[in-house]
């Protein structure tokens, strides 16, 4: 039953095309809240660290702790509910509104990230490069952020992980076919009116979300690998 | 040449450094000797403003490193709105200026002519505290080599980013104090693979590659393993032997009665004693250096 279910569900193109749109708009629904994430997230780590040493961040950082308060504070669906129906209600623009929401939602938590592994780099580090006249900036540059970004790179990989699988709640605020809402969990529910049998479904969307984990677990790797091979320590 | 003017410190409400004043003169070797928490280390750390004094100056060659403190400039104060009201009161220029400076009633606003006199006292003195650091070398109680550099790397990153050596004379100059350290089969190991003694004889010549005027040290020996200490105090004896200037913040009395031309002695965030090593060693004068003495000898 099960196994004969799943077949039907994989020959027939109506349905594996749905999986298949669904696959491709959770891919670009990922990238593109992870590319909003990075860049935000980067920002606010560096106004948050440079405030220790610049007044003039201070204000701006007091704003950035309130962000990642808030972001970090409350679950990312009630963001999602009124980023889509209060903030950005224009129509057409669901799709978009969703997507900034798990952008802002992961810079929230890529900011603690970046900052956690900066001040995870001995504070010797930085007070040897100032006292031989480096800049606060070059000492960054050059000395602390080649050290954090060993720490930086697997914590932003989980949060990539994580964020992935939180672009599923984009159905609660409704999926349609042909947008980029209808992702591979709504691609699942949607299959599931014509084959009822959720683990059938469930299982074939479940090996795709595992299929792209996994490519980004062993990126990560990789990516660790690379950076431990430079570092000899 | 640096010059200490009464300088305070506090982180928060914990006052560290109470009021000191001190030269250091060039070619000088001082000792900072005290109980563990008395503020050697901060005192060390304000001369390169790596702590930031609460009040007072740091002058070093003639320029102003810290900021300026006004009350250390009567002819300054003579210019602000508090002192003008207190002489059209009456006063002396004496008691007013010692009652402004001992109650520290300058405010915010002291008008006009006050603030231009302060800035051009500030500007006309300031140095760019990054082109200050290049001159004065510091050496840490940890070290703190840069970990993802290797020796060689340690020793010629800045002077070529900062643009004061060609790569290849900053790497002569790197292997000709490597070599004088018996270290150049190190040169391209990461500072893990040394030894505690060898990380700190690292550091030494990391701050001499930059040519510094003087060499500031916070107990270098105190991390290391006690086979180790001896390198490290014979390579700052050879240092010295060169006529380098140098403060050191130590536990090691005999070197410091060895080497130093002058110690200070600080306790409770103030110089209790100062003098000659054998003034200090041999008739200590103050109660609390005695008894530091007696404890560490
Ligand atoms: N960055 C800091 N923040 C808060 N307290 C500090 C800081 N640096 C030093 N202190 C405190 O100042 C006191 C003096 O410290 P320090 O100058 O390191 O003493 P010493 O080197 O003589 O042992 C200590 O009580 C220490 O805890
Ligand atoms: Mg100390």
């Amino acid at each position: 039953m099960l196994f004969e279910d799943i077949k039907k569900i994989l020959t027939t193109p109506e349905l594996i095309g749905y999986v298949f749109e669904g696959f491709l708009n959770t891919l670009v629904l990922t990238v593109v809240a992870a590319a909003i994430g990075l860049v935000l997230g980067f920002v606010v780590a560096i106004v948050k660290i440079s405030a220790e040493n610049n007044k003039y961040m201070k204000i701006p950082a007091i704003i950035c702790n309130l962000y990642t308060t808030v972001f970090r504070g409350t679950p990312v669906a009630l963001q999602l509910f009124i980023m889509v129906f209060a903030v950005f209600a224009i129509p057409g623009f669901k799709p978009y509104a969703a997507i900034i929401t798990f952008g802002i939602n992961s810079g929230a938590y890529v900011s603690e990230n970046i900052r956690a592994g900066i001040s995870s780099v001995d504070v010797g580090q930085m007070e040897a490069a100032r006292a031989l006249g480096f800049t606060w900036n070059r000492a960054m540059i050059n000395i602390i952020m080649p050290q954090a970004i060993k720490n930086i790179i697997p914590a932003i990989g989980n949060e990539m992980i994580a964020l992935l699988k939180e672009t599923s709640i984009i159905s609660m605020v409704g999926a349609t076919v042909g947008t980029l809402t209808f992702d591979l969990n709504a691609a699942s529910n949607t299959v599931f009116t014509k084959v009822p049998n959720f683990l059938a479904s469930g299982l074939i969307v479940g090996c795709f979300y595992l299929a792209i984990v996994y490519i980004m677990v062993f990126a990560i790797k990789l990516i660790e690998k690379r950076l431990r091979a430079s570092d000899k320590r | 040449m640096i010059s200490v003017k009464n300088i305070y410190k506090s982180f928060g409400k914990l006052s560290v450094l109470n009021g000191i004043s001190c030269d250091i003169k060039d070619g000088e070797r001082v000792a900072i000797i005290g109980p563990s928490g008395s503020g050697k280390s901060t005192l060390l750390r304000c001369l390169n403003l790596l702590e930031v004094p609460t009040r007072g100056e740091i002058w070093v060659n003639g320029s102003l490193l810290s900021g300026l403190d006004p009350y250390l400039h009567p002819e300054l104060i003579r210019l602000s709105a508090t002192y003008k009201k207190r002489i059209a009161a009456g006063g002396s220029d004496k008691t007013v200026i010692s009652e402004i400076t001992d109650g520290r009633l300058l405010g915010r606003f002291e008008g006009g002519e006050y603030r231009r006199e302060y800035r051009r006292l500030a500007e006309q003195n300031a140095i760019d505290i990054n082109l200050a650091r290049r001159k004065m070398g510091m050496v840490f109680q940890h070290f703190n080599l840069f970990n993802n550099k290797t020796v060689i790397e340690n020793l010629t990153l800045v002077p070529v980013q900062l643009g004061l050596k060609t790569r290849a004379e900053a790497e002569a100059r790197a292997l000709e104090l490597l070599r004088r350290i018996g270290l150049e089969d190190k040169r391209d190991e990461y500072p893990s693979k040394l030894s505690g003694g060898q990380k700190q004889r690292v550091a030494i010549i990391r701050a001499l590659a930059m040519d510094p005027d003087v060499l500031l040290f916070d107990e270098p020996t105190s991390a290391l393993d006690p086979e180790m200490v001896g390198e490290v105090l014979d390579l700052m004896k050879s240092l010295a032997g060169d006529g380098m200037t140098m403060v050191i913040v130590t536990h090691e009395m005999g070197f410091a009665r060895e080497v130093a031309d002058r110690i200070i002695f600080v306790d409770g965030g103030k110089i209790a004693e100062e003098g000659r090593p054998d003034e200090v060693f041999g008739s200590p004068k103050n109660a609390r250096l005695r008894e530091f003495l007696s404890k560490v000898l």
